[in-house]
């Protein structure tokens, strides 16, 4: 039972730290691509810092440090907050990248019929990005959906710790360990298999 | 009758480079005026700055009796309109660009249907009925699902010119809408252009095909280094051009 338990907690650390972060990212991305000068230059340093620093620190970073100056989440939220923060700052890179791979054409024909920036961002850029960042944006997922095995360390029963315990009452631990590594890549396979689908779904002739 | 494009002293640079060096250009209703003129001479920026995505430093642009892109506040200050309101001036002039720029992931009647539906608040079947006539309009009917990868330029083009003058626009603007395109396909295009034309249509057009701006043009303007150089009809033009330089460039130029 707690092995179910910890499987439902890895999923959900995942998706939310995915969704939330992918959102967060969008934002990166748009402020990176047409942003002034000092944003942009504030927001380099934001991914760059992200980046650079093992998630293994900036769980314990948003665990500890956030508490010391009285922001007091639990494990789980940490947690998240840290997966959310790695994530925006690798999807704001790609959707950086993205935009301005597309034509400056794009922006001036859909300007010419009337639509206002947020409308020609909606509508003609987003798509367009998105269907290009798929491939990396699913990698990113799957990269999150390991980096949550290192939310143990502060303690939230997610499928690592939860199978560390299962062993430490059954000691079987070759049998169990195994077990966990198989639904990890289990549920990889399946992120990587559903991204492939939707590409196909979404591909442009 | 008031003119429906008045240009005056219009003055555009890109950094120290002066690209437009005071243009003075006054369209009618239904008027066809083709720019001519060597490459570099500024004629893609002088559409650009009608269509607004170019910004200017001076001069004025008026569209059917309004002045477009720029007010001047109360002290006598030159201010550049709001987005909102440039979004909506942008949307009176219909470009055609010389790569087509259609939306890949739509197909050809979304692409006709965008406008209508964010900009002109049209109803989705509203919005259908007005991109289907207009496809059917430059032949591309039976293509209207189609995406544009799947269609040659020529079709692309086609759809582009639909996309633009789906809007309504009160003048169309064209720039070099062939010359990207397959010797084999320039026809059909030039077909859809010369059709808008005999309609009424209000047209300002960059183009380097010389006999199309002579067979269809109500005014032909030559333009070089920035200036209009000469201007007149086409018989003027190309019967009897009055300028060294543009009997020049009309010598180097296919006939
Ligand atoms: N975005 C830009 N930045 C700097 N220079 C530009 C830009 N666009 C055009 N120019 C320059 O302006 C001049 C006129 O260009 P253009 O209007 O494209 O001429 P034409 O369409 O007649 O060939 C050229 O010298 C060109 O290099
Ligand atoms: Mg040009």
């Amino acid at each position: 039972m707690s092995l179910l338990d910890g499987l439902g907690d890895t999923i959900l650390i995942s998706v939310s730290s995915v969704v939330l972060g992918t959102i967060l990212g969008v934002f990166v991305g748009l402020a990176m691509t047409y942003g002034q000068k000092w944003l942009r230059f504030i927001v380099r340093l934001y991914i760059d810092f992200l980046r650079g620093t093992p998630v293994f620190v900036l769980i314990l970073a948003c665990f500890y440090i956030l508490s010391v100056v009285g922001v007091d989440l639990t494990a789980f939220q940490a947690g998240v907050l840290a997966l959310t923060l790695f994530c925006s700052s690798h999807v704001g890179e790609i959707v950086r990248g993205a935009l301005s791979a597309i034509a400056v054409g794009q922006t001036e024909a859909a300007k010419s019929i009337g639509l206002t920036f947020v409308q020609t961002f909606i509508y003609v850029l987003l798509p367009q990005a998105l269907r290009q960042i798929l491939p990396t944006w699913v990698n990113t997922a799957t990269e999150i959906v390991k980096a949550s095995t290192l939310l143990s360390i502060i303690g939230v029963v997610e499928l690592l710790l939860a199978t560390q315990q299962v062993i430490s009452r059954t000691y079987l631990s070759l049998e169990f360990y195994l077990f966990a590594g198989f639904v990890y890549f289990l549920l990889n396979f399946v992120i990587e298999q559903a991204g492939r689908a939707v590409e196909r779904r979404i591909s442009i002739p | 009758m008031s003119p429906i494009l008045t240009i005056s002293g219009l003055h555009k640079s890109f950094g120290e480079l002066e690209v437009l060096k005071g243009i003075d250009l006054t369209m009618q209703r239904g008027d066809v005026v083709s720019l001519i003129g060597s490459s570099g001479s500024g004629k893609t920026t002088l559409l650009r700055c009608v269509n607004l995505l170019e910004d200017f430093e001076q001069g004025s642009i008026e569209l059917a009796g309004e002045k477009i892109g720029y007010r001047e506040d109360g002290a006598g200050q030159r201010r550049r309109l709001s987005e909102r309101e440039v979004a909506r001036q942008r949307a009176m002039t219909g470009m055609a660009f010389q790569q087509f720029n259609l939306f890949p992931h739509m197909t050809a009647i979304r692409n006709v249907m965008l406008g209508l539906i964010k900009t002109k608040k049209m109803p989705k079947d509203e919005a259908r009925a007005v991109a289907e006539k207009w496809l059917e309009r430059v032949g591309m009917a039976a293509r209207s699902d189609h995406y544009p990868g799947q269609l040659s330029g020529g079709q692309q083009q086609r759809v582009a010119i639909a996309r633009a003058i789906a809007m309504n626009p009160q003048i169309m603007l064209f720039d070099e809408v062939t010359s990207a395109l397959d010797p084999e396909l320039v026809a059909e295009v030039l077909a859809v252009v010369r059709d808008l034309a005999v309609d009424g249509m209000t047209m300002l057009l960059v183009t380097h095909e010389m006999r199309f701006a002579r067979d269809v043009s109500t005014k032909v303007v030559f333009m070089h280094q920035g200036r209009i150089h000469e201007e007149g009809t086409p018989e003027e033009i190309f019967g009897a051009p009055k300028t060294e330089r543009l009997q020049g460039f009309l010598a180097n130029s296919e006939i």
